[in-house]
């Protein structure tokens, strides 16, 4: 493999991919910035005043990691999903599969572009946070770390999803029936130390809960979940999607025929 | 060192269709080569499977000797495509798609944005960098997939049906510019339905149908097998009825035009000859259909028998 080739290639795919997140802000960073600011005066400051102290902080600072983690997952995910789909739908995708850098390459720069919006948008709600509640970071390293992790995670989830899609709807499908429900049950909003023994071990099996607690514990430095499980469920993650991306493009999968 | 070598290539679809039944191709560097054949006819899949955008069933492609399976990255970098469909960002602005295709190629900063103005400038498309795909004409569409194929300069240059849909002037200046590129040494197969086209620019031609080559052969060579040609005469006065002549059909059409086919025992002094004997005066002469486009349909309909 040519080395130098794919570092100009991986390169030009992220600057497109920031291009392309810039062009169109109105529909890929207002929007959950305004989703955002309204959970924070919906469910922190006007519920979050009698619901009271949630392991030890109050309400408005609890759910704050969780919501800036989801906004992270949300637009990773996203961000791949519609670019790839598109380039795929609108074929320009052959501008990169007809080009001799290799399928690994096509992914980091996806991948990578999908990241990048995730942390801009992570960074613009954390910011507004700020004007509701007081963040002090506990764990640097574990923050950045787990939402680096958690939006490599996401982004390449939002890759696979988008080579199996063939129409529009497709690439909303698991946004709306896989990623909402689990985001919303994976701890954003309460400990799941309230809920009944049961539902504590139907929990566990959500990973997006290991993600939000672990950037909690990040920030907040309080967790329902081990740290070391958390890093372990989301390595084995990037780990067994990037292998799934690979397949998909070398079988060519969705896009080629 | 041939350009393009394709060896029993086969191709069957998903639903059966076998779109490729191992066709064989040799094109050598430095050609201008025309593959042609009917809608449907396996074109559109081969240069899917040369561009890495089909998966083959079965065979061989090397391009510049090297294997599209073994040695995929040096095979692509010998390579240009121009889609026949337009593939374009629409989006994207006309700079930022020849740009980014360079990057995709290895081609990064500076060396990437002088490739960027000399080819957007070569095919007049240099004041509309700044401006969107998407409010581009069809031709100038078709002149910025070229600009975007030819970015990494490629020793192979494929394209599909190039002036499909562009006006006569446009269609002429890019004919032109083919030709410009392929004298300075850039390998080309071209694809289309305009025959004219392909026998005015190309020195070779393979016709395919039905995933079969029934042709392969220099053009001159393909032209020479046309022995029947069909000429339609202007003439000064309007006949009554088609003069007989010795050694040719004739017919009288309805605007008043005479049409004279002409087999290989005659030639055209032997039919002014007689046209002069009979007092009929020839003010202009045209062929029906071009010559490639006759010997085109001849082969197609009787499957690579020639007359």
């Amino acid at each position: 493999m040519n080395l130098a080739l794919n570092l100009v290639a991986v390169k030009t795919i992220i600057r497109k991919e920031m291009v392309r997140v810039l062009r169109i802000w109105i529909q890929t960073i207002v929007p959950p910035a305004i989703t955002m600011t309204l959970y924070f005066i919906i469910f922190g400051n006007l519920i979050g005043r009698r619901i009271g102290v949630m392991d030890g902080f109050d309400y408005m600072q609890y759910i704050a990691p969780g919501l800036i983690m989801m906004s992270v997952i949300t637009n990773s995910y996203g961000n791949v999903v519609s670019s790839f789909f598109g380039a795929k739908f609108g074929r320009h995708l052959e501008e990169m599969l007809v080009a001799p850098m290799s399928y690994a390459t096509i992914i980091i720069g996806h991948v990578a572009g999908g990241v990048l919006r995730g942390l801009l948008v992570g960074m613009l709600v954390t910011i507004i946070a700020l004007f509701f509640t007081n963040l002090q970071v506990a764990h640097p390293f574990i923050m950045i770390s787990i939402v680096l992790l958690s939006s490599i995670v996401f982004a390449l989830a939002g890759f696979i999803n988008a080579v199996f899609a063939k129409k529009f709807d497709d690439i909303s499908i698991v946004p709306t029936f896989v990623l909402t429900p689990l985001t919303y049950l994976g701890g954003v909003f309460y400990s799941i130390s309230m809920l009944p023994e049961f539902w504590q071990n139907v929990s566990k099996a959500n990973p997006i809960l290991y993600m939000v607690n672990a950037f909690r514990y990040g920030v907040l430095g309080s967790s329902d979940i081990g740290i070391g499980y958390a890093y372990t469920i989301l390595i084995a993650f990037v780990v067994l999607l990037f292998s799934g991306c690979m397949f998909l493009m070398q079988r060519g999968i969705g896009i080629r025929e | 060192m041939s350009a393009l070598s394709i060896k029993n290539l086969t191709k069957t679809y998903s639903n059966g269709n076998q779109a490729l039944k191992g066709i064989n191709l040799t094109v050598e560097t430095g050609d201008f080569y025309a593959l042609l054949g009917p809608n449907g006819a396996g074109k559109t899949t081969a240069i899917g499977i040369i561009s890495s955008l089909v998966n083959k069933s079965g065979g061989e492609v090397e391009i510049f000797g090297h294997n599209l399976d073994t040695e995929q990255e040096a095979a692509k970098a010998c390579l240009g495509i121009v889609p026949q469909e337009i593939n374009l960002n629409l989006w994207e602005t006309v700079g930022n798609i020849v740009f980014n295709q360079a990057g995709y190629y290895g081609i990064g900063g500076k060396r990437a944005r002088e490739r960027v103005e000399k080819y957007l400038r070569e095919l007049r498309l240099w004041d509309r960098r700044n401006d969107t795909a998407r409010s581009l004409s069809g031709g100038m569409k078709r002149r910025l997939m070229i600009a975007r194929a030819l970015v990494h300069e490629p020793k192979l240059l494929i394209l599909d049906e190039p002036t499909a849909g562009v006006d006569i002037e446009i269609r002429r200046s890019m004919w032109d510019y083919l030709q410009k590129i392929n004298e300075a040494g850039t390998t080309i197969i071209l694809t289309t339905h305009y025959l004219e086209e392909a026998e005015s620019l190309c020195r070779h031609i393979a016709i395919i149908d039905e995933g079969t080559i029934i042709e392969d052969a220099r053009m001159s060579e393909v032209l020479r097998k046309l022995q029947r040609e069909v000429f339609v005469l202007s003439l000064s006065d309007e006949l009554a009825q088609a003069p007989e002549l010795r050694g040719f059909k004739t017919r009288l059409r309805n605007d008043g035009e005479l049409e004279v086919e002409k087999g290989p025992e005659t030639d055209l002094n032997d039919l002014f000859g007689q046209l002069d004997d009979c007092g009929i005066h020839v003010v202009s002469l045209r062929n029906k259909a071009n010559r490639l486009e006759e010997m085109f349909m001849h082969l197609v309909e009787n499957k690579g028998t020639s007359t």
